[in-house]
């Protein structure tokens, strides 16, 4: 224990420092009771949980149901070091999250390696989302280094933090309090062994986030599973309202007057959850709001004219009623995803929106409007 | 492929030349590559793919840089708009 101020809580001398939880800094190991725990490394401390690189049905079932934003809540890992392999006490240490994704994809990656992983407690985000909230930040890795009694599990001085985490954590600070160096990794993990081989050094390449297909690919089921909950209600409501206020019978009113705008709003799902992102490079404007619209614009022209359902026979106002739904949900859904994006601005996405959602909402206003309008006077 | 950029001249990201010490830190943790060093002092080269993840302020030894830092995410705006404290994504 050569580091200054390891006797102390960190929250004691940190002058940003909030109250400190209960139990924070107390000596302690994450439960070797977890599924994916092997067994045990013997060390100064006592036994470290041993975990390995390989991931089985039950992670891979996990990880298929939280990219389709089921159980995304709650996927998360103890907080704690944990050891890769058979690491040695001058192995590197790597710092992650809780988050189970994340915690899996990282001992997946390093396959192979033996290493430590200090994992924080995120409450189960991933890195650069907690890092924007501060719970991957420099107290609770002050705590977790702590906790763990790093400085007598390994002998140097040196952690490894994913480059994203940097929001939250301060490396001059973890270095003043811990006397541990913070090194930053690559912004993605795929790069982790390529950085590892170079002496921890990474490329001018590593240090920049982009936002390629696969990514924007594999956010796109929770992106619509998000779109399908706000949607949903608004489809119902039409097919009841028509079914209920239509002439004729329930069912048929309900088919002719509310399952177009109902499709309308389904156009406007799929174009702002699945078009937009995918096709976010090549659309036309910066704002996401008119990318999401345009993307709208296309596909209610695919949808309602190529496949002939093109509004003939009802009264004019109500295929405009339904383009303007199909526009504001849309929009809506587009401006959404500035929020998975990787190179949004706050204050950006706040003028943004400033600017957008008077339209949007004045689009779904005079949709629904026009659209209970023009069926009465049709 | 097509570049991804964002709305220009919106972001509150400023650094105080008078104040940096050059360490270079802000150009490691910066995934946009906002920063480069030019004679041992911090220059914003390219200010407007600031995404205000505030990762340079608060690795700033110096405390040269300010950044309005925060999520751009919708309903944190809008949490924000009505005045509640509220989870973001």
């Amino acid at each position: 224990m050569n580091a200054p101020a390891t006797g102390n809580s960190p929250g004691m001398i940190l002058p940003m420092a909030k109250e400190i939880p209960s139990g924070a800094g107390e000596f302690r190991l994450p439960s070797t009771d977890q599924p994916f725990v092997l067994g045990t490394v013997v060390t100064a401390v006592g036994p470290v949980p041993q975990i390995g690189s390989e991931l089985f049905w039950r992670d891979l079932r996990g990880r298929y149901l939280v990219r389709w934003n089921i159980g995304r809540d709650c996927y998360s890992v103890e907080p704690g070091l944990y050891a890769l392999g058979h690491p040695r006490d001058d192995s590197p240490v790597m710092v992650t999250a809780n988050y189970k994704l994340t915690f899996d994809l990282l001992r997946q990656t390093l396959s192979g390696r033996d290493l430590w992983i200090l994992v924080l407690d995120t409450k189960g985000i991933n890195v650069w989302c907690a890092a924007g909230k501060g719970t991957f930040g420099t107290e609770e890795l002050l705590d977790r280094i702590q906790a763990s009694r790093l400085a007598e599990v390994v002998s140097h001085r040196r952690l490894i933090v994913p480059q994203l985490g940097a929001p939250g954590l301060a490396a001059f600070e973890i270095q003043k309090y811990a006397g541990f160096r913070v090194v930053y990794g690559p912004v993605l993990m795929e790069d982790l062994p390529a950085f590892l081989e170079n002496d921890c050094r990474a490329t001018p390449e590593m240090r920049i986030k982009k936002f390629p297909l696969k990514e924007r690919l594999v956010l796109v089921p929770v992106e619509v599973m998000q779109g399908l909950q706000q949607g949903i209600p608004l489809m119902l409501f039409f097919l009841l309202v028509a079914g209920l206020a239509g002439d004729g019978p329930f069912l048929n009113a309900a088919l002719v007057h509310g399952l177009p705008p109902a499709l309308s709003v389904l156009t406007g799902i799929i174009a702002g959850t699945i078009v937009t992102p995918i096709l976010l490079p090549w659309i036309p404007g910066r704002p996401f709001s008119v990318k999401g619209a345009l993307a709208g614009l296309v596909l209610f022209f695919l949808v309602f004219i190529v496949s002939g359902a093109d509004g003939s026979g009802y009264f004019m106002l109500e295929p405009i009623s339904w383009l303007l739904i199909t526009l504001a949900v849309s929009s809506w859904l587009g401006m959404a995803f500035t929020g998975a994006s990787t190179f949004t601005s706050l204050n950006g996405v706040r003028k943004e929106m400033l600017r957008a959602m008077p339209a949007q909402f004045a689009g779904l206003v005079l949709g629904i409007g026009l659209w209970g309008a023009s069926f009465w006077l049709g | 492929m097509a570049e991804l950029r964002y709305l220009e001249d919106v972001v509150t990201l400023e650094c105080d030349r008078d104040r940096c010490i050059g360490c270079g830190m802000c150009s490691v943790v910066c995934p946009h590559g906002v920063f480069v060093l030019e004679e041992r002092k911090a220059v914003m080269a390219a200010r407007n793919l600031c995404m205000e993840c505030g990762a340079c302020m608060r690795n700033c030894p110096s405390g040269a840089i300010t950044v309005e830092a925060g999520e751009g995410c919708v309903r944190g705006v809008i949490n924000e708009l009505l005045g509640i404290e509220g989870p973001c994504c």
